[in-house]
């Protein structure tokens, strides 16, 4: 499918966002957000969604707002959308869709239909989290530039689909091949800016828990999440998941794309790497890739009045594939700790609820916080590791409480 | 693709959603803004970044928009659009 095809019937289709009324639906939005960034924010039901917090609509960036996880899975209505360029695909033109599969280093080409990638190929499930590298760069101190993401840029999702190892055996991956190199439907405006192409090295591309899912939560993939099809990469940020997959290349060189190069790097060594991405690296920046150890309260919401007679902390905690060991919940603003409830284990790439019951407490403030260690013993870090871009922000978040 | 499509067509055939009309700070040189920023974004990605980039914070946006992005915006264009920034969205200076 050529990208003018699907772009011709765009004009017939425009879509209303429906503007939520701001001063019926309350959200919190975090005290350390930057000024303007608090001035813009809006919530907006997109079609098919429920209210969202705006960050942008064009591009679409909006996020969930904190009451979305209460549970430790987000119901694709209230899954967040980003996206870095504006010119996106209708539902409608997507009806054409296929997605090529091949490259340089693969032994032949294939294209395949969504009822071939659903019937062609084993159908594996994960649960996994899905989470903006830029989810809290507006927390940032000092502020860095970018959309300024609160806590929301994140959901947890139970995908279904074929692996992409699966799918990769099909072309016959040569000996030599060091990325797999993805495209998706959505573009830029202008021809001059850089597409949104992004790669994965050949080991991460092969390993069991990456899908092409055609599914999510038992659903068709929302539009603005990727439908038809998008690439599912557990344990690493949303930059990998490619929406709206086109083309899968497989490829002996290293993608050479602002989106990798330039963008979404960290300062080299900075934070806890499993599986390394040798060939994007250079001396001083990586590739961001693995999902660093954090947690969220979910309930309650900052600035709130709680009963005397206790009330229960519930959130979600996760990590890049080890597995969530604790989660600890501090009413004191992390002077003491205890040890919280832990939900049903849905894998270890998906969220884990956990939940504390206070008991009774004495009439007055209460800052609580919430702090996750994973299976590999990594802990939130109590001090922001700033980078350039913000990424990776898992310092525990404050939620101010009065008992009366 | 869209590169033999007239400006205004091109808008409208990028955009999937409505879009909320932004409206920035009235002053000289607003226009060299709107004309060149909203070609390929919301205006609320100036607001949303405010106020905390510093004039050289801003100049280096503008760069980036440029030589990353890909931009097509000339030096004097460039110069209006930096100094609108920081003179209406930018940090104080420090004292």
């Amino acid at each position: 499918m050529k990208r003018r095809d699907m772009l011709a019937g765009l004009g017939g289709s425009v879509v209303a966002a429906r503007a939520a009324h701001a001063a019926d639906q309350s959200v919190w939005l975090s005290p350390q957000l930057p000024e303007g960034t608090r001035d813009v924010i809006r919530l907006e039901t997109l079609p098919g969604k429920q209210p969202l917090i705006r960050l942008a609509d064009r591009p679409p960036n909006y996020e969930a707002p904190i009451s979305a996880f209460r549970t430790p899975v987000t119901p694709n209505e209230q899954f967040f959308v980003r996206y870095h360029l504006a010119s996106i695909p209708a539902i409608d033109a997507l009806g054409t869709w296929s997605l090529t599969v091949g490259g340089e280093a693969a032994e032949r080409q294939i294209t395949l239909r969504l009822e071939e990638l659903q019937s062609g190929f084993e159908q594996v499930e994960v649960a996994a989290v899905c989470q903006c590298s830029g989810n809290r760069r507006g927390l940032s101190s000092p502020h860095v530039a970018g959309v300024e993401w609160g806590y929301g840029a994140m959901g947890c999702a139970t995908w279904r689909g074929p692996r992409l190892r699966d799918v990769l055996a099909k072309v016959g991956a040569k000996a030599d091949a060091i990325e797999v190199w993805f495209d998706g439907a959505d573009g830029p405006v202008l021809a001059t800016t850089p597409d949104f192409h992004k790669s994965l090295p050949i080991h991460k591309a092969m390993a069991d828990e990456v899908i092409i899912a055609t599914t999510m939560n038992g659903g068709k993939l929302p539009h603005l999440n990727g439908y038809p099809a998008r690439v599912v990469v557990p344990g690493w940020t949303a930059t990998y998941w490619m929406k709206h997959v086109t083309s899968i290349q497989v490829s002996r060189k290293p993608l050479d794309s602002f989106w990798m190069q330039k963008a979404y790097r960290v300062p080299a060594g900075m934070f806890a790497v499993d599986r390394p991405f040798p060939t994007q690296d250079n001396a001083t920046t990586w590739p961001i890739t693995d999902i660093v150890v954090n947690s969220l309260v979910a309930d309650p919401i900052d600035g709130t009045r709680q009963p005397v007679d206790g009330f229960t902390v519930q959130g979600v905690a996760w990590d890049r594939g080890h597995g969530i060991r604790q989660v600890e919940v501090s009413l004191d603003g992390g002077e003491t700790w205890k040890p919280a409830d832990l939900g049903k284990d849905l894998g270890p790439f998906a969220f884990r609820a956990f939940t504390l019951r206070t008991g009774k407490l004495a009439p007055g403030k209460y800052a609580i916080a919430s702090r996750a260690t994973n299976n590999a013993g990594e802990t939130q870090a109590a001090k922001l590791k700033f980078n350039p871009a913000g990424y990776h922000n898992n310092v525990p978040q404050q939620v101010a409480v009065t008992a009366a | 693709m869209l590169r033999y499509l007239p400006l205004a067509a091109m808008l409208f055939a990028s955009s999937a959603f409505a879009q909320e009309e932004v409206a920035l700070k009235p002053g000289p040189d607003l226009d060299a803004v709107t004309t060149s920023c909203a070609t390929c974004h919301t205006l609320n990605y100036i607001r949303m970044n405010s106020s905390f980039l510093t004039l050289d914070a801003w100049k280096a946006e503008v760069s980036k928009m440029r030589e990353a992005y890909g931009a097509p915006i000339d030096d004097q264009t460039a110069a209006a659009i930096t100094r609108y920034l920081s003179a209406n969205y930018a940090a104080p200076p420090k004292s």
